[in-house]
Parts: structure tokens; C-alpha cells; sequence
């Protein structure tokens, strides 16, 4: 059973990756996003961790992947990928940067003991997540809601304020050294 | 009164330069004259309480650890302070002095913009002229050493878009630091020798008359290094020639740190390193004492041809320092200091009262242009009058007894030397005599002079009341106690006779014939004709000639050479070749930056995948 | 756990891989950074995993403050995003290069 949900899962969320990197429209790649964390949120409960598995959905899918179809709606965002790109050459490094990174990951993920230690059912639980929180990590805790605080504030500002971004330079041009 | 109070000695003048430092443009000229004269006024009744008890026995020397300063393996220092006899005299001169002449500064400068400023350092100066005399160490000692170089440097220049006084300043900062660089080394080799910079361990280990280290060649050769330091800051030969040009200061400047206090730190350095310079056995005798007659005689001749009346008082303080290591040479260490205590009054005085002219004169203080002052001007004419006979040694002023003190001990100890300090009292009897007979007496010129504001007078007065009878402090037949109270630092080594009448004699007479020589050759402002004699002594022996030539000229030559040859063809050749490497190494390196997020973040990637292939095939 | 633990974190290579890769090859600035949030998506899976392994939540508050970075930065970017557009008409990265040598 547990093996099946893995494999399922496991197979949606790569389904999902792909997608989000392959796909022409946006809004493709949002709902391919979409896919990936949902099934990620599945993993999470076959890992004991509920309280992730379900700030996963709320946040992640509820919230940040809802801001990116706002404004993915907001921008009318053309691909802009029909047009040649002025910087070539990014295949041919992604493809064996992406495929030696790959190698190497996984050759670390396999050195792993595949043993895991015994836990209890509380294990990950709401409750057990909020005893470490507010006992270990109560001041990076509030430092985390400094930083949404300073997130909010720059976004308002950003949204808010004047086109102060210079406009793009007239001559296309690059001059040389 | 115990020994924590010490600090506070240091601590209030140095908060009071702090204040005028920072806020002495908004204190306003009353908050800025009272902050800086209530400070040195609270230092000196610090100063004052703790010596009455340890003079009358209630507390004993102390040292005050501050803090722990340098710990470098086995050299340690501390940060502390010391209060015995020696540094409560001089606390007590330099708070004391300081106080009259801050108070006698806030008239002298009244007029000047730049108030502020000339308060905080003054303030600074006293502060740093406390830590050099309470300093425990020699570490200690140095700082503020160097302090009070720092801060005469920036008083002499005071007025520095006066080129003149520029000049000065950097000459005295030049100077001293030949000085400074033997001093420094005489510390070294005390340290290598010794293990130690407190003055307590050094006198522990070279007390009475040193044992084994006696006469040993490395203790030598740090007692004079040690001796050269002092040599430089008060003004001996061969290093006095900044002194005379540091009259460019302003005058109360002049009186506190060029006459009373900063340049007597030689003679101080001598005394607080006494157990060591009489274990250093013949430093004492063949060094210091004929290099203090030689400047004595010296600066005391040169003295009688000069027409800056400043200068006259410059050279003569060379002169009568030359007095204190002459007594210190001879081995009569408290004489020396009672002399270095007379001094300071008579020659404060002698400033102050010079300064009144030059502040009723507007800067005249050329001895040709003045004279008939002492109707216009009579309280600074007394005022000069007891300082120039205290100075000149007459009988009951203090000078007199001071100098007494020298001259019998010189000739105890070494009769050659006697005859020079005889020779020079006569000297200095008739220049200063001369001095003030064309200033004070005869016909006067065509000027309008005042008397001094009473900012300026009371503290000529008080000092004057001082350089009269402060001789009854401490000679050593006297009843007061002044040599009994420096007694535990130098020690029970003077066994000083009581001079005889022939001697006390002999020293008055030739005072009184210089005196009356000086008044004779100058009634009625007529000027000596001394012929080719005048142009040697007013080109000081031919030593400032000898000077330009020996060491100016080739400095001149030498950085002229280096910076046509050196310094243009090399440094700024490879300066140059530096910065086009860099220019052009820069214009390849830049297109490297494309400004492309993607680009970059391949850039991570590669640096990130490389990064785990070592830690992979490591 | 009848599922190896190794399994989990091979899955989390190849979603972290899938993310480098978008973000160099797509040019569309949207794009890039739901890529950036696979990424971290592919690592927030490694800590569950071996915060599971190790029987220790440490791993689990990691992806916590993980998730709220990345709300952050994502509001943040978003901001910039429409900022650029809105200046510029455009969410081609490739177009956004001032800040070259």
C-alpha cells in the first residue's frame, strides 16, 4: 500500500516537475507547479510529517501558487520564448551541469542507510511541531515574522509606488571594451 | 583622602579637554573658561588633599592598578599610577601652576576665536602632563610622554596660519623625536634587561647602589638612552634648539609648558629613574652633570644678546634646566627638584608677566622698542622685578635658595663644575637684569601701554607672592620640610653639609655683581657694544649654523634626490604600471559580467557541481 | 517505513535537477521562478525525509521557516515582476541585463 502511494506520488510529482519546466504557457507551468506540491503533501504524511503535509496545501497550493495565477492574469503574459534568444548556448551547459549534478545527488542519496529509526505516532503532529517551535526555535520563529513583515511592506511599496525602474536603454547595442 | 582618589587626578582635567573638545563651540567663552579652570582647580585639590596625607604620614606611597594593559606572553604591563613624594610634588606644580595659568589664558585669549580649541588642548596638556608624572611604569610614563609632545606641538602651532609658528611646532615635534627614538630604545633595553617597566620593580632590583648589575655595560647604555629621551624634551645640548623657536606659542603656553612643567619631564625622568641612573655608576657624574653645566653656561650666554624678551626667558629656562641636571649629576637629586619647584614659579612668572606686555603692547616684545614700562605698568613691573631677582638669585627670593642648593652640592662633588655654575649665575644675573632694565626702566617709547585685566594680573600676583617665598618650602638647612619629604626617593645618599657663610657668600656676591653689571652697562637703555662676540653668541656658538649644515642641508639634498629620481621615475612609474594592469585586466574581466540571470545561475550551478565533484572524489 | 529512505531523496534529485535545469533554459521570468520553487520544494522533501530517518523534527522546522522564505520571496519577486513589466512590457529575463560590465 505505502509502496504504491509512493510510487504513485512519486511518479505525479516528476510528471509535475516536467511540466513545470517544459511547459509553453504559464499558466500550464503554474498548474504542472500545482500538481508537484500536491503529491509532495502526500509524500509528507507517508513521511509522518501532518503538520507539513497540510501548511503544504494551505501555503504553497493555496497561497503562492494562487498569487502566481493572479498574476500571471495581471501580466496577459505572452511566452516570450517564440522570439530567438540573444543568449545562446544555455542548452549545451544545462543539459551536462543538470546531468552531472543529477549523478551526483543521487549518488549521495544511495550511500544513505535505508534503515529509519522507529517513531512514535506523535511523530510530526501539530502539537509535536509546536513544542520544538516555541521552545528551540522561538527566536528564529519571531525573526520569520520580521521578515514577512519586511516582505509585505517591500511588495506594498513595490506595487504601490511610481515606475521609478529605468526604462530600457534606447541604442540595443552593447559596446565594446 | 586614599589612593583611589589618584585617577581622578588624570580623569577631570582630561574630562574638562573633552568637553571643550567637543562642545567648547557651544559652551559659549564663560562655560568654556569655567569648565577648563574648574577642572585643573579640582585636580589640584585632589592632588593637594592626598599629599598633606602622605606627607603627614596618614598614607603611604601607593600604586593604582587601572587595568591590565599589555599581556604579550611574559611582557606585561598594567595600566596604573603611582603616588609617592616625587609624582605628588610634580602633581601638585603642574595642577597648581596650570590653574593660575588657565585662569591668567581666559584674558590673555579673551580676544581670540579659536578659544575653545586653545582650552581643550591646554586641558589635554595637563591631563597628559599628570599621567607622564603618575605613570607607575615606563610604558606608562611614555604615553604620556608622547601626549605632551603631541599637545605642545599643537599649542606652539596654536596660530598655525602664522607660518613661523608651523614652523616651530613641526621643529619642536622633529626635534624631540631624536629624543624620543633613544628614549624608546632605553626602554627596550631596560625591559631586556631587566624584565620589568614598573618603577618599584626597577628600584627593587637596582637599589643601593645596584649589587651586581653596579656599572654592568647594558645598564649604561640604557641609562643613557633613557638619558638622551631627556635630554631632547627639556631642551639640553646638543637638542635645545626648540625650544627658543616654541616661543611662537602663545605666552601662557610658554610660561606652563615651556618653562614650568612639560620641559622639567627630563629632569623628572631622571628622578623617577634615579635607583637606576646612580646603578648605571658613571652616567650620572661624566654624563649628565656636564652636559647640564655646559647647557647652563651656554644657554645663559646666548641669552645676554637676545631682544625677543621671550626668547631671553626660553634661553634661560635651557639654562636653568641645565641648573637641575647639573644638581642631579652631582647626585643632589632633591635639590634638583626644589630648584625644578622654585623654577616653575619664578619662571611661570617671568613669562606672565612678559605676556602682560605683549597683551598691553599688542605682540610688541622686542626689547629695543620697549622701555619705561614700569609706569604705565607697575604690578607686572614688580611681578618681573621678583621673578628676575628670584631668577638671578638674590636673597630672600626663592631662587636664591634653590640655587643655593646646587651650587653647594656642586661643590661637594665636583669643583670644575662649580666654577661653570658660578661663572653661569653670574651670566644669569646680568642678562635678565638686562632684560628687564630695557623693558622696565628709562624713557618710554612711543606706545600707549595698560596694565593687565585682573583675569591676568591676580594670577602674576599669586605667583609672584610664590617665586618670592617659595624658598622657605625646602632648603634643605631650612626648617621646611621639602627635602625630608622627597627623602624616600632619593634616598639617604645626600649627606649635605650645611654651606658655610664663604659659600652662601660667595653665591650672593655673585649674583648681586651680576645684577648691578646688568643694571650699569644697560641705565638709561643704552646696549652693550660687544662687537664680534654678539655675532657668535646671538648665532648661538655657530651650533644652529652647524646644525643647517650637518643635518638640514643634507636632509635637503637627500630628499630632493629621492623624490626627482626615486619618486618619479620608480614609485609612481610602478604606481602607474599598477593601475593600467589593473585597467586593462578589468576591461577583459567585465564582459564577463553579462548582466543575464541565467548566465549566472549556470555560473552557481558550475561552482556548485565542481564544489561537490571534489568533495566527492576527495 | 517500507519505502527506503533512499528512494525519497533520489526522487528529490531528480525535482531539484528539473528545477536547475528550468531555470536555465526558460527565459520567461515567471517560469524561472516556479522553478526556483521546485527547487525548493526538492529540498524541502530531503529534510522530511530525513528528519523521518533520523526521528528528529529539526528537519521538519526547517522546511517550516523554508515555507515562509519562500512566501516571502515569492511576494517580493512577484512585486519586481509586475514592476519590470509594467516599465518595461516585457518578462524575458534576457531583456533585464543593466547591470552589465
Amino acid at each position: 500500500m505505502e509502496v504504491l502511494l509512493f510510487a504513485v506520488s512519486a511518479a505525479l510529482s516528476l510528471a509535475g516537475g516536467v511540466g513545470v519546466v517544459a511547459a509553453r504557457q504559464p499558466v500550464h507551468s503554474a498548474l504542472s507547479l500545482l500538481l508537484v506540491l500536491g503529491s509532495l503533501a502526500v509524500l509528507y504524511l507517508t513521511l509522518a510529517a501532518e503538520f507539513l503535509a497540510v501548511l503544504q496545501v494551505i501555503v504553497y497550493a493555496g497561497a503562492i501558487v494562487v498569487l502566481f495565477l493572479f498574476v500571471i492574469m495581471l501580466l496577459h503574459a505572452r511566452t516570450p520564448e517564440s522570439r530567438p534568444s540573444r543568449v545562446g548556448g544555455q542548452w549545451s551547459l544545462a543539459v551536462p551541469l543538470g546531468l552531472a549534478l543529477w549523478a551526483g545527488l543521487s549518488s549521495a542519496a544511495l550511500q544513505l542507510p535505508a534503515s529509519a529509526r522507529a517513531v512514535g505516532p506523535e511523530f510530526g503532529s501539530t502539537e509535536a511541531v509546536g513544542r520544538v517551535l516555541f521552545r528551540e526555535f522561538l527566536l528564529p520563529f519571531e525573526v520569520a515574522s520580521l521578515l514577512l513583515v519586511v516582505g509585505i511592506v517591500a511588495a506594498v511599496v513595490l506595487a504601490s509606488g511610481p515606475g521609478t525602474l529605468p526604462s530600457a536603454p534606447p541604442a540595443r547595442g552593447r559596446e565594446e571594451a | 583622602m586614599g589612593a583611589h582618589a589618584i585617577p581622578w587626578i588624570v580623569a577631570l582635567p582630561l574630562a574638562g579637554a573633552v568637553v571643550n573638545g567637543l562642545w567648547g563651540g557651544r559652551l559659549g567663552r564663560r562655560g568654556v573658561s569655567r569648565v577648563a579652570c574648574l577642572s585643573v582647580l579640582g585636580a589640584f585639590v585632589v592632588s593637594a588633599a592626598a599629599a598633606r596625607d602622605l606627607a603627614g604620614g596618614r598614607a603611604s606611597a601607593a600604586v593604582v592598578h587601572l587595568f591590565e594593559w599589555v599581556a604579550v606572553a611574559d611582557f606585561r604591563v598594567s595600566a596604573s599610577l603611582q603616588w609617592d613624594p616625587l609624582s605628588a610634588l610634580l602633581a601638585l606644580l603642574v595642577t597648581g601652576v596650570g590653574f593660575l595659568i588657565h585662569v591668567y589664558s581666559t584674558g590673555y585669549m579673551a580676544g581670540d576665536p579659536d578659544y575653545g580649541r586653545y582650552f581643550a588642548v591646554l586641558n589635554l596638556f595637563v591631563a597628559s602632563m599628570l599621567v607622564l608624572v603618575l605613570g607607575a611604569n615606563l610604558l606608562v610614563l611614555f604615553v604620556g610622554w608622547e601626549l605632551v609632545g603631541l599637545c605642545s606641538y599643537l599649542l606652539i602651532g596654536f596660530w598655525f596660519e602664522r607660518p613661523a609658528a608651523a614652523a616651530a611646532g613641526r621643529k619642536a615635534f622633529v626635534v624631540n623625536r631624536v629624543g624620543d627614538a633613544a628614549f624608546v630604545l632605553g626602554i627596550l633595553s631596560t625591559w631586556a634587561l631587566l624584565g620589568t617597566l614598573e618603577f618599584r620593580e626597577i628600584a627593587r632590583l637596582v637599589g643601593d647602589g645596584g649589587g651586581a648589575l653596579r656599572g654592568h655595560p647594558a645598564l649604561v647604555a640604557a641609562a643613557l638612552l633613557l638619558f638622551a629621551g631627556a635630554v631632547g624634551k627639556s631642551a639640553q645640548l646638543p637638542l635645545y634648539v626648540w625650544l627658543p623657536d616654541a616661543m611662537e606659542g602663545p605666552t601662557p603656553v610658554s610660561a606652563l609648558i615651556h618653562a614650568a612643567t612639560m620641559v622639567t619631564a627630563g629632569v623628572f625622568l631622571v628622578g623617577r629613574l634615579w635607583p637606576l641612573f646612580e646603578a648605571a655608576s658613571p652616567v650620572l657624574g661624566a654624563v649628565v652633570a656636564p652636559v647640564g653645566a655646559a647647557t647652563a653656561l651656554f644657554a645663559a650666554t646666548v641669552a645676554t644678546v637676545q631682544y625677543d624678551m621671550k626668547r631671553v626667558l626660553a634661553y634661560s629656562t635651557i639654562s636653568q634646566l641645565g641648573y637641575m641636571f647639573l644638581a642631579l649629576g652631582v647626585g643632589a637629586g632633591s635639590a634638583a627638584f626644589f630648584h625644578l619647584t622654585t623654577h616653575a614659579f619664578f619662571k611661570a612668572l617671568l613669562f606672565l608677566a612678559a605676556g602682560s606686555v605683549m597683551h598691553a603692547l599688542h605682540g610688541q616684545i622686542d626689547l629695543r622698542h620697549l622701555g619705561g614700562l614700569c609706569r604705565a605698568m607697575p604690578v607686572t613691573f614688580l611681578a618681573f622685578a621678583v621673578g628676575a631677582l628670584s631668577l638671578a638669585g638674590l636673597p630672600p627670593l626663592s631662587g636664591f635658595w634653590s640655587k643655593e642648593e646646587i651650587l653647594h652640592a656642586a661643590r661637594l662633588h665636583a669643583v670644575g663644575l662649580w666654577a661653570v655654575a658660578l661663572v653661569t649665575s653670574f651670566v644669569t644675573a646680568y642678562y635678565i637684569t638686562r632684560a628687564a632694565v630695557l623693558a622696565f626702566l628709562g624713557e618710554p617709547g612711543s606706545f600707549h601701554a595698560h596694565e593687565a585685566p585682573p583675569a591676568m594680573a591676580w594670577p602674576t600676583v599669586a605667583l609672584a607672592v610664590l617665586a618670592a617665598f617659595g624658598g622657605f618650602l625646602g632648603a634643605g638647612w631650612a626648617a621646611v620640610p621639602l627635602v625630608a619629604f622627597l627623602q624616600p626617593v632619593f634616598g639617604a645618599h645626600e649627606k649635605l653639609a650645611p654651606p658655610g657663610a664663604v659659600d652662601v657668600g660667595l653665591a650672593v656676591g655673585v649674583a648681586a655683581c651680576g645684577t648691578l653689571v646688568g643694571w650699569w652697562t644697560h641705565r638709561g637703555r643704552r646696549e652693550v657694544r660687544l662687537g664680534r662676540l654678539r655675532d657668535v653668541l646671538a648665532a648661538q656658538w655657530g651650533l644652529e649654523a652647524l646644525y643647517d649644515l650637518a643635518v638640514v642641508r643634507p636632509a635637503r639634498a637627500l630628499s630632493g634626490w629621492l623624490y626627482h629620481r626615486v619618486d618619479s621615475n620608480v614609485v609612481d612609474r610602478a604606481a602607474s604600471a599598477v593601475a593600467e594592469a589593473v585597467v586593462r585586466a578589468s576591461g577583459t574581466v567585465r564582459t564577463w559580467q553579462t548582466g543575464n540571470v541565467r548566465q549566472y545561475a549556470a555560473g552557481v550551478l558550475a561552482g556548485a557541481v565542481v564544489l561537490f565533484a571534489y568533495w566527492v572524489l576527495r | 517505513m517500507s519505502v527506503p529512505a533512499s528512494a525519497y531523496l533520489l526522487l528529490s534529485a531528480a525535482l531539484f535537477t528539473l528545477g536547475t535545469v528550468g531555470v536555465l533554459v526558460r527565459r520567461t521570468a515567471l517560469i524561472l521562478f516556479m522553478s526556483i520553487e521546485l527547487m525548493l520544494n526538492a529540498v524541502n522533501l530531503a529534510f522530511v525525509t530525513l528528519a523521518r530517518m533520523h526521528g528528529n523534527l529539526d528537519g521538519q522546522l526547517a522546511v517550516f521557516f523554508v515555507l515562509v522564505v519562500a512566501a516571502v520571496e515569492v511576494v517580493v519577486g512577484l512585486s519586481i515582476l509586475v514592476h519590470i513589466f509594467r516599465s518595461r512590457d516585457t518578462v524575458d529575463v534576457d531583456e533585464v541585463d543593466l547591470l552589465r560590465g
